[in-house]
């Protein structure tokens, strides 16, 4: 059999084909999209044995639920603490299992996270925009948005059943309530009060969270003269501040460039982490220098090199 | 008036960029700066170069923290301010065609009523500029376009308005931009142009570079059905 098909009886808002991004185009206002948790779609493609890089679902918390109508092949499931049912069985997320036609696979939010990812043994058939099959989410460009009543059709599907079974999680996956930010490049523009103030005090993350930024619940940090300051390139992980004093946090479908201050910006892997908090949930900044910064990005990045190798073998 | 320039100041950001600021505020000699240092950056990259994002006053070059860190950024980027920037590459020109005609032009009475002149006035301060890409930003492909002639300059709408389509002709301050998909604006529209700024060409999937310059020439209106 060629292809496996599933037909999309329930798809979330904001559930959407992924992969490992197209970096490199910012300056024509392309955001690099891709995974909001990119180590854990490292982690699902290296549970199948698949490379790096290939399209996936990300699923969001309004869940998905599909029925697999033709073929067999093997999927990953990584990323937060969803349910994930097949048939009469239920597992966690971070699973891997063979699917055989015709069976139900439904994947509902669990006790933690906001993003899980749907890795398949096959090749996702999607449409590609600028060399990548990730969806930039406003547009709509790339693999696309999932829809109830529609269809993935995968090539190549596989049965991998010798790769079936539980996933390790590692504990840098968890969301995380301290994150670590590099101060800058705009924090001249708050008052030193104010920067403490965000260092200090606790935020909550707010409903208001997509693919573009998750905007913050917490202490007020008015910028000073910061009304004209002109539009500057942005990076995700930008703790963005608007006139109200109100924070953003940019992520994967970010703009490319904006004049709102940006008083801190996140640790690249940090954003990962911020990811998968739910709203409501309590964070805190934690400031260190950017050479610390390239160090801890250098030690999650060999960690999770070290996972990948293992599940690989 | 002569820029007051000052020397760059190099912001690291986060693990992964370091921010080269050329001035506060924009003008034409500090614009030119950032292009001048992309362009020494694009012919001498460095390796763990992940891009350069230019913008108004500054530049961001992003790397990869697994190959190089922000002092040796530094170190290079300084490098080539030190030299005297590349030869000035000549910029492409370009000229796209805009229909100010209803309804591809919903708001060029209400910018004739603001700026005092007539419909006809405006379209003509419209055609008579030499626009310059100074940056992309907002949505892919939204290229912004300087050089908007001062007669022009309006802040824009106080709230925006949706589902504005792909292709409009917009202006806000002292800037212009031809929209690639609908989406919100609180600029004011005052025309159409089929000049698609994505071209859907694999080999140049943008027709703009940062820098080159544009003109406008009017055309009839087109069915958009």
């Amino acid at each position: 059999m060629a292809e496996a098909i599933f037909h999309i009886r329930h798809a979330g808002p904001h559930t959407s084909i992924q992969d490992g991004g197209r970096p490199g185009l910012s300056r024509f206002g392309v955001p690099a999209s891709g995974a909001m948790d990119r180590a854990a779609l490292a982690l699902a493609y290296a549970a199948l044995g698949n490379p790096a890089g290939a399209a996936c679902v990300e699923v969001a918390i309004g869940g998905l639920q599909q029925d697999l109508t033709q073929g067999t092949l093997t999927v990953a499931v990584a990323g937060g603490g969803f349910i994930v049912e097949v048939g009469t069985q239920k597992h966690g997320s971070w699973t891997v299992l063979t699917l055989r036609a015709p069976q139900r696979l439904t994947i509902r939010p669990g006790p933690w996270g906001s993003w899980t990812y749907l890795a398949f043994a096959g090749r996702l058939v999607a449409p590609t925009w600028l060399g990548a099959q990730a969806t930039h989410a406003s547009s709509g460009l790339g693999g696309g948005i999932l829809t109830t009543g529609g269809h993935l059709t995968l090539t190549e599907p596989e049965p991998r059943t010798g790769r079936d079974g539980p996933i390790p999680c590692p504990i840098w996956a968890r969301p995380a309530s301290d994150l670590h930010v590099v101060l800058g490049p705009q924090d001249r523009f708050f008052a030193p009060d104010t920067v403490e103030a965000f260092l200090t005090l606790p935020f909550r993350l707010t409903g208001a969270y997509d693919r573009m930024g998750m905007r913050l619940d917490g202490p007020k940090l008015p910028p000073v003269n910061a009304l004209a300051i002109p539009s500057e390139p942005l990076l995700r992980g930008a703790v963005q501040v608007s006139g109200d004093g109100v924070a953003t946090v940019l992520m994967a479908d970010h703009q490319t460039t904006g004049g709102y201050p940006k008083i801190a910006t996140l640790v690249g892997p940090e954003t990962d982490r911020l990811a998968q908090a739910r709203p409501g949930g309590a964070l805190r900044f934690r400031a260190v220098t950017p050479e610390a910064a390239l160090h801890l990005a250098r030690r999650r990045a060999a960690a999770l090199q070290a996972c990948v190798a293992a599940l690989t073998h | 008036m002569t820029p007051i320039f000052r020397p760059p100041v190099f912001r690291p950001v986060a693990d992964r960029a370091v921010l080269v600021d050329f001035a506060d505020a924009a003008s034409a000699g500090v614009e030119a700066a950032v292009q001048s240092l992309d362009r020494a950056l694009a012919a001498h990259p460095f390796p763990g170069l992940t891009e350069a994002i230019p913008a108004i006053v500054n530049l961001a070059v992003v790397f990869d923290p697994m190959q190089t860190d922000h002092a040796a950024v530094t170190r290079h980027l300084q490098g080539l301010l030190a030299h005297p920037a590349t030869q000035r590459a000549v910029p492409a020109r370009h000229l796209a065609g805009v229909s100010y005609d209803p309804p591809d032009a919903p708001d060029l009475p209400e910018v004739a009523r603001l700026t005092g002149l007539t419909p006809d006035q405006v379209i003509a301060a419209h055609v008579s500029a030499d626009y310059h890409v100074v940056m992309y930003g907002f949505a892919p492909g939204y290229a912004y376009l300087g050089g908007l002639p001062d007669a022009l300059k309006l802040t824009r709408k106080p709230a925006p308005v949706r589902n504005v389509p792909a292709g409009s002709v917009i202006i806000a301050g002292s800037q212009c931009l031809i929209t690639t998909l609908t989406m919100p604006t609180g600029w004011w529209i005052i025309g159409r142009s089929p000049t698609k700024v994505l071209t859907g060409d694999a080999k140049q999937p943008f027709l703009f570079d940062v820098g080159d310059t544009v003109r406008f020439h009017r055309i009839a209106g087109t069915d958009h059905g």
